[in-house]
C-alpha cells in the first residue's frame, strides 16, 4: 500500500503543476474551453484518487473546486485572475494537504474553509449566501433557474469493476447529487448460486434522473468506468418538471417488469412529454462513440490518448536507475581492461569477443543514459508561477519566455537545477528588471521579458537566463568587489574578468535586503552548484541593455570522455568537453616570453601552468613535453604534461568524504589497468594559479 | 578517553608502525591487502597518502606513520593496507591504514586493557583507547573512530607545497 501511496503522491503532484501551469495559460487565454476542461478534469482525477487512497479532506476539498470549475464551464462563471490566484492557492493548499497529511488538520482545515468561502464570494450571489462545503447546495442552488431534462441511463460496468476499486454505489449517489431521479437496479444477470463470484458486479442499473445540468456533467460521473463500461445516456425530455411521485410511480411500474422498453419508460411520463421520437438523443459511453462527437469533446479524447501513450511507459524510481548506472558504469571499466588485456596479448580468437562486448557495452551504456535523459522543459514551467507571484508583488511588469524545453538533460542534473535557477530568476526579477514607469523614461516596452533558453552544443547543454533589465554596471561590481575584499582595489581587469567577480563568495550587490534575493548566498552558491554538477557559468551584461546568464552542463553524470594525461608516471584526466586543442611544447621555441608563463598560439596569449610543478610532481622532464589547451569559464589556459596518452571514456567516481575540499580534482576514475587516475578540474586550476600568483607578486 | 566503554572481551586485530605494536578492533576492519599501487592526490597532507581501487570503489589511504610522527610506511614485503569501515561523523567510510606488518587476532578482556597515560606515547591521548599488555609485549589500542574524525583528516590545504604540509600533518600527529 506503501507503493501506492508514493504513486497517488506522484501522479496528483503532476496534476497540481498540470493544473498551475493550465491556470497561468488560462490567465492568457480566459476563454479557452479546452484549458477550463483540463482543470476541472485534473481536479476531478484528484478527487477520485484522493479518496482511493484515504486522502479524504483532498478529495473533498477538490470535489468543491470542482464544482466551480464546473460553473465555470457551463458559463455562469467568469475566469478572473482573482479565481485564479485563489486556486492556485487552492493548490499550494492541497500540496501542502499531500506533503503533510495528518499534520495541523485543524489548521488545514480551516485554511481549506477560508479559501472555499473565497470561492463562494466569486460564485453568483445565490450560492455565495449558503455554506460553501456543502457542494451538492452549491449544485443546486443553481438548479432552480434552468430547465429541467429528464434523462435515461443505462449502466451496464464489467464483471470486474470491484478490482478497479470502483464503487458503483458512490456513482449512482454521484448521479443523483447532479438532480433528482430514481436508480433501478437489474439483477437479471446473477448467475447461479454455485457460480457466484463475489469479486465480481453481477448488477446493472437504469437510472432515470431529472436535472438542470446538461449532458456533460452526467458523463463525467463515469469518468473512471467509461472505457470498460457499457453506458447509454438518452434523453427523454428537454422540458418539464418532475415531482417525486413521478418517480415512485415510475420505479413502482420498473420494479414490476424488469425489461421495459425504452419507449415504455416515456410512456409513463407521457403526460409531460411530447414527441420523443424525434428528439431521441443517444450517447454511448463508449470511446469509439465518443470519438464522433465534434468540437470540443475532441481535445478530451486528445487527453484521453494522451493518457494512453503516457501509461505505454512505465514508472521505475530513480534509485533503481542510479544503481543501473552504477553497474553500466563498472562494466564500462571492466570492458575496457579486458579489451586491453586482449589487445596486450594479441589473440586474435578473444579480440573478436572483447570487440563484440564493447559494441554490446556501448549499447548498452547509451541507452542507460538515454533512460535518464528528461527534457528540460518540465524544469521550466515550474517558474511561470514564480515570475507571475514575484513580478507582482515586486509591481513589475515581466513575461516570461521560453526556448528549447525539448532538450533533454540527466534527471539528477534537472534536480539540482532547481534551486540555482530560482535563484538567477529571482536576481533577474529584483535587480534586473527595471520598474515599468523607469523602463518607458528609458525607452524601453513597459513589461520586461526573461527568457530561459536551452539548447545542445556539443556534448553540453547551455541554459541561459536572459532579462532584458538594467544589466550590470563594471565599475560598480569592481568597486564593490575591491570594497569586500574580494579583490585589490587596483588590479586591472577585463570587463568580462570583473563580471565574473558576481560569483564570489560575499558579494552580494543588493542594496538592501529583501526576502527575493541579497542574502549574500547568492551567485556563488549558484556557481558551486553548477560546478558541483561538472558544469561552468558565465555572465554577460550589457549596461542598460541587460544581463545574460549561461549555465553550461554536461549532457549527464558518471560517465564521460576524457583525455588521459601523463606527468612523471602520475596520470590525469581531464574532460574532453575543456579540451580545444593538443599539441607539442617546446619551451626553448618561446623565445618571446622567456621568463613568463605565458606564449603565443595563433595570434593568442595564452597562460599556462605547468603540471609538474604545481602538482608537486616529481621525475625527469622528458625531451618534449606537451601542451594541452583549455578552455573554462571563458578563459584559456595552457596545461604543460609530458604526454597525452589518449581519449577514454570513463566513469566519474568520488574521491569521497576526506578529500571534498581538494582543490583542482573533481573526482577519480578507474582506468583500463586498474590503477586511479585523477580527473582534473580545470576551472579550479586557473583559479589557484591566479591566486598563488597574485599572492606571490605582493610579497615582491 | 572513555577508559570503560569496553564492558566485555573483543577481538582486536595487531599490526605494527615502526616496530611498535598497534591493535584495531576486528568489527571495524574489513579486509587486508598488500601494499600497491597508490595514486596521489596533489595539494594534501602528506599522511593522507592517496587512493586506491578497491574492486571498484575509491578508497583513501591513511599513512599512520606519518600521522604519528614518524617517517613515512615505505613498500616491504610484509607492509600491507588495513581497510576499515569507520563511522565519520554520522557517516560510514570505507578507508585504507597503512601498516608495516599485521601481527595476529587476539582476544582482550576489559581488564588487560589500561587506560592511555597522559604522558610518554607522544600521541594524542584521545587517539588511544588504551594499552594492553599482552605476552609481555604492549599493544597501543587505537581509537579508530577519534583518529578518523573529519577535523582530523580534512585537513586538506589551500596551498599545499610540500614543506607546509608536512608541518602541518606533524602538529596533529605530535600535539
Amino acid at each position: 500500500m506503501e507503493n501506492f501511496i508514493e504513486l497517488y503522491k506522484e501522479e496528483t503532484k503532476e496534476l497540481l503543476n498540470d493544473v498551475q501551469d493550465t491556470l497561468l495559460e488560462l490567465e492568457e487565454r480566459p476563454d479557452d474551453r479546452d484549458l477550463i476542461d483540463r482543470v476541472f478534469r485534473a481536479m476531478h482525477n484528484m478527487k477520485g484518487n484522493g479518496a482511493m487512497f484515504g486522502f479524504d479532506n483532498i478529495s473533498a476539498f477538490t470535489h468543491d473546486i470542482e464544482t466551480v470549475y464546473d460553473k465555470v464551464r457551463d458559463g455562469e462563471l467568469a475566469i478572473t485572475s482573482e479565481l485564479i490566484n485563489l486556486t492556485l492557492e487552492a493548490c499550494d493548499q492541497i500540496n501542502l494537504m499531500l506533503l503533510k497529511p495528518g499534520a495541523d488538520l485543524g489548521k488545514q482545515q480551516e485554511k481549506v474553509d477560508q479559501i472555499l468561502r473565497e470561492f463562494a464570494k466569486l460564485l453568483p450571489d445565490k450560492a455565495g449566501k449558503k455554506s460553501p462545503q456543502k457542494s451538492t447546495v452549491l449544485q443546486k442552488s443553481g438548479v432552480e433557474e434552468k430547465k429541467q431534462t429528464l434523462y435515461l441511463i443505462h449502466f451496464v460496468p464489467p464483471h470486474d469493476l470491484f478490482l478497479s476499486g470502483t464503487n458503483p454505489v458512490l456513482l449512482l449517489r454521484e448521479l443523483l447529487d447532479l438532480g433528482q431521479g430514481t436508480v433501478i437496479a437489474h439483477n437479471d444477470k446473477l448467475p447461479p448460486f454455485s457460480e457466484f463470484d463475489p469479486q465480481k458486479c453481477y448488477l446493472y442499473w437504469t437510472i432515470i434522473l431529472s436535472t438542470s445540468r446538461d449532458i456533460r456533467a452526467i458523463q463525467d460521473v463515469f469518468i473512471f468506468v467509461e472505457d470498460e463500461s457499457e453506458i447509454q445516456i438518452k434523453e427523454i425530455s428537454s422540458h418539464g418538471d418532475f415531482s417525486a411521485a413521478d418517480f415512485d410511480r415510475v420505479k413502482e411500474k420498473l420494479k414490476q417488469s424488469d425489461q421495459l422498453s425504452f419507449k415504455e419508460i416515456c410512456q409513463l411520463f407521457d403526460a409531460k412529454v411530447e414527441e420523443i421520437s424525434l428528439q431521441e438523443k443517444e450517447i454511448i459511453g463508449k470511446k469509439a462513440a465518443l470519438q464522433q462527437k465534434e468540437g470540443k469533446k475532441d481535445s478530451v479524447d486528445k487527453r484521453h490518448s494522451q493518457e494512453s501513450e503516457q501509461t505505454s511507459g512505465i514508472r521505475v524510481s530513480s534509485e533503481k536507475l542510479d544503481n543501473l548506472i552504477n553497474l553500466v558504469g563498472e562494466l564500462v571499466t571492466i570492458q575496457s581492461s579486458l579489451t586491453q588485456q586482449v589487445l596486450k596479448n594479441s589473440d586474435s580468437q578473444y579480440l573478436l569477443i572483447a570487440e563484440e562486448l564493447e559494441r554490446l557495452t556501448a549499447g548498452l551504456r547509451d541507452i542507460a543514459m538515454e533512460i535518464r535523459l528528461i527534457p528540460v522543459g518540465t524544469l521550466f514551467s515550474k517558474y511561470r508561477r514564480l515570475v507571475r507571484d514575484l513580478s507582482r508583488s515586486l509591481g513589475k511588469e515581466i513575461k516570461l519566455e521560453f526556448e528549447g524545453g525539448e532538450t533533454e538533460l540527466d534527471k539528477t542534473i534537472i534536480d539540482r537545477l532547481g534551486d540555482p535557477l530560482v535563484h538567477l530568476i529571482r536576481n533577474s526579477i529584483d535587480h534586473g528588471i527595471e520598474p515599468p514607469e523607469i523602463r518607458e523614461q528609458n525607452g524601453k516596452p513597459r513589461q520586461g521579458t526573461i527568457r530561459i533558453a536551452a539548447f545542445q552544443s556539443g556534448a553540453d547543454v547551455t541554459i541561459q537566463i536572459s532579462d532584458d533589465g538594467k544589466g550590470m554596471d563594471p565599475k560598480m561590481i569592481h568597486a564593490r568587489a575591491a570594497e569586500k575584499g574580494l579583490v585589490p582595489e587596483n588590479m586591472p581587469m577585463s570587463t568580462s574578468e570583473i563580471l565574473q567577480l558576481i560569483f564570489k563568495p560575499g558579494f552580494s550587490t543588493a542594496e538592501k535586503v529583501s526576502d527575493v534575493s541579497g542574502r549574500g548566498v547568492g551567485m556563488d552558491v549558484v556557481r558551486k552548484n553548477v560546478e558541483d554538477l561538472r558544469g561552468t557559468v558565465t555572465v554577460e551584461s550589457q549596461l542598460g541593455k541587460g544581463t545574460t546568464i549561461s549555465l553550461r552542463l554536461p549532457l549527464t553524470l558518471g560517465i564521460i570522455d576524457g583525455l588521459v594525461i601523463k606527468t612523471g608516471g602520475e596520470r590525469f584526466v581531464l574532460p574532453i568537453s575543456v579540451v580545444q586543442d593538443c599539441q607539442e611544447f617546446h619551451i626553448q621555441e618561446n623565445v618571446q616570453f622567456k621568463h613568463r608563463d605565458i606564449l603565443e598560439i595563433r595570434g593568442e596569449v595564452i597562460p599556462f601552468i605547468r603540471l609538474r610543478e604545481h602538482f608537486s610532481i616529481g621525475g625527469k622532464l622528458p625531451p618534449i613535453e606537451h601542451l594541452v589547451i583549455a578552455f573554462v569559464n571563458d578563459q584559456k589556459i595552457g596545461i604543460v604534461v609530458d604526454e597525452i596518452e589518449g581519449e577514454h571514456q570513463i566513469v566519474i567516481k568520488s574521491l569521497g568524504k576526506l578529500y571534498r575540499r581538494v582543490e583542482g580534482i573533481s573526482g577519480a576514475t578507474i582506468l583500463g589497468n586498474g590503477a586511479v587516475a585523477l580527473i582534473l578540474d580545470a576551472g579550479k586550476l586557473i583559479e589557484i594559479a591566479e591566486r598563488e600568483e597574485f599572492a606571490a607578486v605582493q610579497n615582491l | 578517553m572513555d577508559e570503560n566503554q569496553t564492558i566485555t572481551s573483543a577481538h582486536y586485530l595487531t599490526f605494527e608502525l615502526d616496530q611498535e605494536q598497534y591493535g584495531f578492533e576486528i568489527e571495524n576492519v574489513q579486509s587486508v591487502l598488500d601494499f600497491e599501487q597508490i595514486t596521489r592526490v596533489p595539494r594534501t597532507p602528506d599522511f593522507m597518502r592517496g587512493v586506491i581501487n578497491l574492486r571498484g570503489k575509491i578508497v583513501p589511504i591513511i599513512d599512520l606513520r606519518l600521522k604519528f610522527g614518524l617517517s613515512e610506511t615505505v613498500k616491504t614485503r610484509e607492509s600491507c593496507i588495513i581497510i576499515v569501515n569507520i563511522d565519520m561523523n554520522g557517516e560510514k567510510t570505507t578507508l585504507g591504514v597503512l601498516a608495516d606488518a599485521v601481527r595476529e587476532v587476539i582476544l582482550l578482556e576489559p581488564e588487560q586493557i589500561e587506560p592511555a597515560p597522559k604522558i610518554g606515547t607522544h600521541l594524542k591521548t584521545e587517539f588511544i583507547k588504551g594499552v594492553a599488555n599482552y605476552q609481555g609485549s604492549l599493544i597501543i589500542i587505537l581509537e579508530m573512530e577519534k583518529i578518523f574524525t573529519t577535523n582530523e583528516l580534512l585537513l586538506v590545504h589551500k596551498s599545499g607545497s610540500g614543506v607546509e604540509t608536512e608541518s602541518e600533518a606533524e602538529v596533529t600527529a605530535v600535539s
